[in-house]
C-alpha cells in the first residue's frame, strides 16, 4: 500500500469539498489510479473531466506516471493564468 | 518569488532588466477586462508549482535568447477591472529578440501555469473561467 497526498484547486476544490487530502492505494499505482480512488472517496469529483490535468510533486505529468509512498498528486482545472 | 498580491510595479521590473547595452525593451501587460459586467477577477494559484514553472519558463527563454533579460510577475487575489494581472518585461540588445522572448513567455504562461480565475460580476454572481484562448 502507498499513501499519496492529493491537492485540489479552484473549481475542483469546490467539487471535492476540500483542498488537501490523502488516499491509500495498492502498489504499483499510477496517477490515473489515484484519480479513480479520488472519485470514489469524493463523489463530487465525478464531475471532473475523465482525464483531468495532473501534477506529480509539482511537475506536469501524464496520467500513466507511477506514484510512490509520500508523493503528492495535484488535480488541476484548465489553466486560466495571464 | 514571481507571484504577488500587490499591484504590479512595472518601474521596478524595468529597472531589473534594463541596462545600457540593451537597446530594445518590450513590456507586456495583461489587464482585467470589464466584459459582461465583470468588476474584478479573483486569481488563485498552486503557488509553489506556479513559481517553479515560471522559473523553468524563464530559464528556457534565457537558453534560447542568451542576450535577453526577461522577468515576469503575476498578481493573485482580487484584481479590479483595468488593473494588470501579469507583467512580462524583456530587454535585449535589439528589438527582435525582446519581442520574441516576451511573446514566447506569455504563450508558455498560458499553457503551463497552474493559475485560475473566477470572474466577479456587478450583480454579485461569480464564475470560474475555463480556458479559452483569445490571442
Amino acid at each position: 500500500m502507498a499513501k499519496v497526498s492529493v491537492r485540489f484547486f479552484a473549481r475542483y476544490a469546490e467539487l471535492a469539498g476540500c483542498s488537501v487530502s490523502a488516499v491509500n492505494l495498492e502498489t504499483p499505482a499510477t496517477v490515473a489510479d489515484v484519480i479513480e480512488r479520488v472519485r470514489e472517496v469524493f463523489p463530487g469529483t465525478q464531475a471532473m473531466p475523465p482525464r483531468p490535468l495532473a501534477a506529480l510533486n509539482q511537475r506536469h505529468v501524464k496520467l500513466d506516471a507511477t506514484v510512490h509512498e509520500g508523493d503528492e498528486v495535484a488535480l488541476l482545472p484548465p489553466f486560466a493564468g495571464g | 518569488m514571481h507571484l504577488t498580491r500587490h499591484p504590479l510595479a512595472i518601474a521596478d521590473l524595468l529597472a531589473e532588466v534594463q541596462s545600457p547595452e540593451r537597446g530594445g525593451t518590450c513590456v507586456f501587460l495583461g489587464t482585467v477586462r470589464n466584459d459582461a459586467d465583470i468588476t474584478a477577477i479573483d486569481y488563485s494559484a498552486y503557488e509553489a508549482m506556479a513559481d517553479e514553472e515560471i522559473e523553468r519558463i524563464l530559464a528556457e527563454a534565457h537558453e534560447r535568447w542568451p542576450d535577453v533579460r526577461v522577468i515576469l510577475n503575476h498578481r493573485l487575489g482580487v484584481i479590479p477591472a483595468g488593473e494588470a494581472s501579469i507583467a512580462i518585461v524583456a530587454a535585449a540588445p535589439h528589438r527582435d529578440a525582446a519581442f520574441a522572448a516576451c511573446r514566447h513567455v506569455i504563450e508558455e504562461v498560458k499553457k503551463r501555469l497552474p493559475i485560475w480565475k473566477k470572474e466577479l460580476r456587478g450583480d454579485g454572481s461569480e464564475q470560474w473561467v475555463e480556458a479559452h484562448d483569445h490571442r
